[in-house]
């Protein structure tokens, strides 16, 4: 059975010199930041560049790194601080939850997932879209919580805020998630809510 | 167990999914009431059904995927840098504590140099509450010595030379730290 090297193991490897083992991390995250950043920035190549950033941020500071915190955790801190750094300098505008490109790109894919029936497939895609219909920080801590393996704890840490706080607007941004998909995909969820 | 209060008391729908929601993320404090009454009331269970299937499709949501070079790109960008030291090994903790050094070592010159200026056969243990007559000393004569004047030029010299370096490197630590978050 393959296991993988945990994180710690690799970055040892890598400050002792060993920086090929670094692919193996970057290969390891680069879904989850690369998401993480898409959060933030809707462009593609913006986020791409960000993510890639994010691992070269994180290869110079390795040594910085005292593994008291989970590597992802810091990792998600470091794509967090680098995402919220670069919308200041391009000033892009983050999207807000009644822009209007969202819910016109949500009829597309309603219509779309309502061709194509309602299959488990079609039903991960609608609750990935609603996702990303919500606001920039609904949207951060659902991925965090539920993608990214995050404790609440480790969330506070990322999104620099108390856990209870954290815990509040989880259920708050579930609540939210559950509204989106009630107004743009009613058919599809009328079997679950 | 006495789950009659929990079952009887009117609760509001949004209470009902924040409890659940508790329940199913393993956060709650009342684990065997919930299931309870999941398994007895039937507006719980409709609710937790429904939240279930919510939660465990958010759980299989896709993450996105960037381009397939993008391991190799950050390799080769990666090849260019070195990992920087440690932040706390090229922060020399001699610096801060020289200059808390100079720091203490001319309060205590001034003070040690004002008691050698009081002149304690004129003083009147009566005068004061302290037991030294402060009006007995002569503080011009502290001030007024080109020694001391000298000696307090050079130290200042020191001292604005010892902050500058020490600016300095807050600086360009500070930059790198910029540089590199």
């Amino acid at each position: 059975m393959h296991t993988q090297t945990p994180d710690l193991d690799l970055i040892q490897l890598v400050l002792a010199g060993n920086s090929a083992m670094y692919a193996q991390l970057v290969e390891r995250h680069q879904n989850f930041v690369f998401t993480i950043v898409l959060r933030y920035l809707k462009s593609r190549e913006d986020a791409e560049e960000v993510a890639q950033d994010v691992f070269v941020k994180a290869y110079r500071s390795l040594a910085d790194f005292k593994g008291t915190s989970k590597f992802s955790t810091w990792l998600y801190t470091i794509a967090t601080t680098s995402s919220l750094s670069f919308l200041r300098k391009k000033k892009v505008e983050v999207h807000s939850l009644d822009d209007e490109r969202i819910f016109a790109a949500a009829d597309i894919i309603d219509s779309g997932l309502r061709a194509n029936g309602i299959e488990q497939k079609s039903r991960i895609a609608m609750v990935t879209e609603a996702i990303k219909m919500l606001s920039v920080d609904d949207a951060q801590i659902i991925t965090l919580f539920y993608k990214g393996e995050q404790t609440l704890e480790e969330i506070a840490q990322i999104v620099n805020k108390e856990p209870n706080a954290v815990k509040v607007q989880l259920h708050r941004a579930r609540t939210r998630l559950k509204e989106k998909m009630q107004k743009h995909f009613a058919a599809e969820v009328k079997d679950i809510y | 167990m006495n789950n009659s209060s929990l079952q009887n008391s009117p609760l509001e729908h949004g209470d009902i999914e924040a409890r659940l929601w508790e329940y199913i993320d393993g956060l709650s404090t009342e684990t065997s009431a919930i299931e309870i009454l999941v398994r007895e009331n039937s507006e719980w269970k409709a609710k937790y059904t429904e939240l279930l299937e919510v939660h465990q499709l958010m759980g299989k949501t896709e993450l996105e995927h960037p381009s397939l070079r993008f391991t190799k790109n950050v390799m080769d960008e990666i090849a260019r840098f070195q990992i920087a030291p440690a932040t706390k090994k090229y922060i020399n903790t001699k610096i801060i504590w020289g200059l808390a050094a100079f720091f203490i070592a001319i309060i205590v010159g001034f003070l040690g140099y004002g008691v050698s200026q009081i002149d304690w056969s004129a003083a009147d243990s009566s005068s004061s509450a302290l037991g030294v007559d402060l009006g007995a000393v002569d503080y011009s004569r502290m001030f007024d010595n080109s020694i001391v004047n000298g000696f307090m030029m050079v130290n200042i010299l020191l001292g604005l030379l010892l902050l500058d370096r020490f600016l300095n490197m807050k600086r360009k630590a500070y930059r790198e730290e910029g540089y590199r978050a």
